[in-house]
This record gives C-alpha cells, sequence and structure tokens, in this order.
C-alpha cells in the first residue's frame, strides 16, 4: 500500500536558516532518503520551490482563473513530499516520524486511493 | 492480574436449559471476543460486525432448546466465520466480484481450530482493543469505537451514554470504520518498541470512559454507572491480557476506589454528597480492598511512578481515614506535588490546592489559585470559581464568596452540581445578609 508523506513547515522560520543550517538539513534529508531507498519504501519525493512561486488555478464554467499564492494561507506551508510503500498506516507513520521536517513542523500521511 | 470478577467460566453453562436473560449474559460476555477473533478471520470490521450478529442471532434461536454449546465462544466464531462466507458469496455475485472472491478465499484459507484456546481469543481481543484504540483515530472514535465492539454495546447505548444523537454515534462509527480500513490501521497488538505508548493509549480511553461516568460533563445526572463499571471491565480486560503492568494497575486501582464511594456520593433525589459529609460506611469495602492493593502493586514497581498510580494513591488514603477529619492531608499535598511535576494540569493544580487549604489554611490555597487563574484557569470552568467560592466563605470574606458562587453557577451544566452551587449561595446568603443584594 502507498502513502503520500506531505510535508509542512513555517517557510518563514526556514528561510532564517543560515548557510550551515541548510547544509546540514540537506544533509539529513539526503541520509534519510538514501535509508529509505535501500529500505525500498522509496517510490518517490521531492522538496518544493517556496510558496512565493506557487500560483492557484480555478477555472469554474470553463473560465480560468489564476491567483498568486498557494490555495490557502497556513502558518505551515507544503515544503516537499515522499510517496511511500509502507504494510501499514504504523509503518508509514513510523517513516513519516524519521522525516527531519517532522521535527520542525509536522508531515501528513495520507493513504493512496486505489481502484478496483 | 486479577480477572476474578469474571462470570463463571464458560463451562458451567454447558447442558443446562437457561432462560434469555443467561443467553444475553453470554453475550455481554463473549461479544468483545467473538467480534475480535472475526475481524483477524475476515479481515474488515463490517463484515465481522455483521457476521457476529447473525451468529447471535441464529445462538437466540437455537441454545433454549439446544442448550449452551459446550464453548460458546468458539461456537459463535465457527457461526459468524460460515456467515461471513455465506455473505461475501452473495455480495460477490452482485458486485465487487474479484476483491470480495479474494476475501472468501482468505477467509476459507484461516483455520479456526474448533478448540481455539483462550490464549488465541485473548490475542485478537488485544488486537481489537489497540485497533479500536489507536492514535490514528480521535479520541471520540477511540472510545465509541471501543464500547462499541469490545465492550458491545449497542450504537444506541453509546449515543445515550454521551449524551449525543445515535445518528452522529453511527456516523462516527462508520467513519472510524472507513478509516481503519482505507488508511490501513493494522490489526495487531503494536511491536515491543511501542508497546508502552500504545499501552497508555489504551489508559486514556478507558480513563475518558471511566470520567465520563463518573462525573459526567453534563445532563441531569451526576454519574452513569454504566460507563462507569464498562470502564473497570475494560482495565480488568487489559489486565488480564496483559498482566504486570504498572501504569494499568494504577489506572485500576484509581477506577476501584472512586467507584467504591458511589453509593455515598449522592443522595437518593441525585444532590451531590461531598466527600466530607459522605457515609463512609456506605463505601464498597471489598472494592477499596482490591484498589488498595493495586495500588500498592503499581507503587512499588521500579521507574517513575506513572501519574494513575499516584492518583490511585490520593485516593487510597481517603479510602483508608476512618473519617474525613482523619484524612492524612500532609502526605496527599505531598502526593498532588509529585502529580504536579509528572504530569501537571489545571485541575491537579486545583485539587492541591484544596488539599493545601487543609493543611495551611484557606488563605494560602487562595493565592495558588489566584495564581492558576492568572495563568488562564479558564479551562475549567464552573470548578476554580467554586472552589474560590468555598475557600472565600472559609475566610469570611462573604461578599467575595457569594460572586464567585454566582459565576460557578454562571457556567456549570450538570444539573446537580448547579443545585449544589445554589444550595451553597442560598446558606451563605441566609447566613449573612446584606442589604446591597436583597
Amino acid at each position: 500500500m502507498q502513502y503520500l508523506l506531505l510535508i509542512y513547515g513555517n517557510e518563514a522560520e526556514a528561510a532564517k536558516m543560515g548557510e550551515a543550517g541548510r547544509t546540514a538539513m540537506f544533509n539529513e534529508y539526503r541520509t534519510f532518503t538514501e535509508s529509505i531507498i535501500q529500505g525500498g519504501q522509496f517510490k518517490g519525493g521531492n522538496a518544493l520551490q517556496s510558496t512565493a512561486t506557487a500560483t492557484t488555478v480555478r477555472a469554474p464554467n470553463g473560465k480560468v482563473l489564476t491567483t498568486d499564492g498557494p490555495f490557502a494561507e497556513t502558518r505551515e506551508q507544503l515544503g516537499g513530499y515522499y510517496l511511500v510503500e509502507a504494510k501499514n498506516l504504523d509503518e508509514a507513520t513510523a517513516i513519516a516520524a524519521r522525516i527531519p521536517g517532522a521535527r520542525t513542523g509536522s508531515v501528513e500521511v495520507r493513504p493512496i486511493m486505489t481502484y478496483g | 492480574m486479577t480477572v476474578a470478577s469474571r462470570p463463571a467460566a464458560a463451562a458451567a453453562w454447558t447442558g443446562e436449559r437457561m432462560h434469555a436473560s443467561d443467553v444475553e449474559r453470554v453475550f455481554r460476555r463473549e461479544a468483545g471476543r467473538v467480534l475480535a477473533t472475526l475481524i483477524r478471520l475476515v479481515g474488515d470490521f463490517d463484515l465481522a460486525e455483521e457476521a457476529a450478529q447473525e451468529a447471535f442471532a441464529i445462538a437466540v434461536e437455537q441454545w433454549p432448546a439446544s442448550g449452551i454449546p459446550e464453548n460458546p465462544r468458539a461456537w459463535l466464531v465457527s457461526v459468524g466465520r460460515h456467515k461471513a462466507i455465506d455473505r461475501v458469496r452473495r455480495q460477490a455475485v452482485l458486485r465487487e466480484r474479484r476483491r470480495l472472491l479474494a476475501v472468501e478465499a482468505a477467509i476459507a484459507s484461516q483455520a479456526v481450530a474448533p478448540e481455539a484456546d483462550d490464549a488465541a481469543f485473548g490475542d485478537d481481543l488485544l488486537r481489537l482493543i489497540f485497533t479500536c484504540c489507536h492514535p490514528a483515530l480521535n479520541m471520540e472514535a477511540r472510545v465509541a469505537l471501543t464500547l462499541r465492539s469490545v465492550c458491545g454495546l449497542s450504537t444506541a447505548e453509546v449515543a445515550r451514554a454521551f449524551l449525543i444523537a445515535e445518528d452522529t454515534t453511527a456516523q462516527r462509527l462508520v467513519r472510524a470504520k472507513k478509516k481503519i480500513r482505507e488508511a490501513r490501521i493494522p490489526y495487531e497488538t503494536p511491536e515491543p518498541a511501542m508497546l508502552d505508548a500504545r499501552v497508555d493509549g489504551v489508559l486514556a480511553v478507558i480513563y475518558s470512559v471511566f470520567t465520563e461516568g463518573y462525573a459526567v460533563t453534563s445532563g441531569a445526572d451526576l454519574t452513569r454507572d454504566d460507563l462507569a463499571r464498562d470502564a473497570i471491565r475494560l482495565g480488568r480486560l487489559l489486565d488480564g491480557l496483559l498482566p504486570g503492568r504498572p501504569a494499568v494497575h494504577g489506572l485500576l486501582a484509581l477506577m476501584l476506589l472512586h467507584d467504591a464511594r458511589r453509593a455515598a456520593r449522592a443522595t437518593p433525589d441525585g444532590d451531590i454528597i461531598l466527600l466530607e459529609d459522605q457515609d463512609r460506611t456506605l463505601w464498597d469495602r471489598a472494592q477499596i480492598a482490591e484498589g488498595l492493593a493495586l495500588v500498592d502493586q503499581a507503587l512499588r514497581a521500579p521507574g517513575i511512578p506513572n501519574s494513575y498510580a499516584v492518583q490511585a494513591a490520593i485516593a487510597a488514603l481517603h479510602a483508608q481515614a476512618p473519617r474525613w477529619a482523619d484524612t492524612d492531608w500532609r502526605q496527599i499535598v505531598g502526593l498532588y506535588e509529585v502529580l504536579l511535576r509528572l504530569h501537571p494540569t489545571p485541575v491537579i493544580e486545583l485539587n492541591h490546592a484544596a488539599a493545601v487549604a487543609m493543611v495551611d489554611g484557606p488563605a494560602a490555597a487562595l493565592d495558588l489559585l489566584d495564581a492558576l487563574s492568572a495563568r488562564g484557569g479558564l479551562a475549567l470552568y464552573h470548578l476554580l470559581p467554586a472552589a474560590r467560592a468555598e475557600l472565600l466563605r472559609r475566610l469570611g470574606r462573604h461578599d467575595e464568596a457569594e460572586a464567585a458562587y454566582r459565576s460557578a453557577l454562571a457556567v456549570a451544566k450538570v444539573e446537580p452540581e448547579r443545585r449544589w452551587l445554589a444550595r451553597r449561595l442560598g446558606e451563605l446568603r441566609s447566613s449573612h445578609p446584606h442589604p446591597g443584594t436583597g
């Protein structure tokens, strides 16, 4: 079963991080990602550019409306995700808890819908 | 470990002619275990529930004539399992053919020994308990699901216990089961590394059931005894399945010691009787003895004492005092201070202050309460102004006491508590009338 792990964090706080902090964070993510690739749980994942680069699109009645910024202003912003394979929710949450961003922000665990 | 209060062993029923109430009692006792095992066998909550219900319905028909089978639990599981297969076959014709046929194959491949032993049923029941109390479910859902599935209450009974509409309860249960299925919450006892934390989660559910039964948060009754009893039953069950855990002993002791005062806590009309005014001969001594033994075990366990055990130790000191005047307040204050270090909450601060009042006098306690309210004691609703009112009354500051009783009355929701506050206010005003408020 696959789960999407959505990593939320406070962008403003993250922006204050210095070069050394950023490098340390990057290394932690790399170590983590390697570990779930080794474990066979990794199916995909990416970091996202900040919400300052986000554009939201709506197309009511075929009329396209684009607005600057994310869908909603929240205290924590979506900053990246992993798609993982896990036996069950406990395994998925255990992986989520190891994501470096879980220590400062939060990780939402969403099962991927299956059809048939 | 104590399972002493469990009803007589199933063997005692064998071959007897029985009444409907006997069958009912077997159901109450077996519902949780039968459902738990069926869920494992069929891999689906809803299907298992339907199968269990069908099995119980057939038992109601057959047992009065045939007698209760030698092993009613295994009988019910076996009939339920066949019913689940029938049901899957019927549904498979209609839709979801592939998936359901896979389910059927899975059920058919699960061997269930007719003489399935107690340990296997116990393992399944633990799986059910841990699944119902899974931290990925919200607290209301955990409580409703546990009462429904483990204790065998009907949806209507769960709704009534929590004074919520039956369809709200039904929705809550449906949503919880959907999440279990779709997010794949495992039907497993957690691995050792997780076990302590998950047991704590189960205890929180049991305690929540107990407090709702023991000190209801709204409505006309002061207690809902059935809920308190269900909570104690759950506590014993958990203690039987996972013996020797200090936290389980602590909570079970806490519940037994509090519940032992049940008969003395209210007048026949449902008015509150404070601890200091209770007729202690009405306390359930056997239950107190059981509670005291468990506190002892819990506190003697190595490591940091858990907060249930410390709370139980406080209840034990009350239980051991022959009269209110004999209460060992100094030790109680000390225990509250331990609790404040382990697990500080506004309610514990409030109770600590009340104990301090007994040792150092009401003025010292009032300082503590004022500090608490400065830090946002609003979360305590009526409890904080009511406690302040009592202290102010004892200090002879009657105008302030009256104002505090009024603020408490303005936010109290449980009828007996409202009556008690109104009575206190009335007594204060008749003994110290003053022109200002007529």
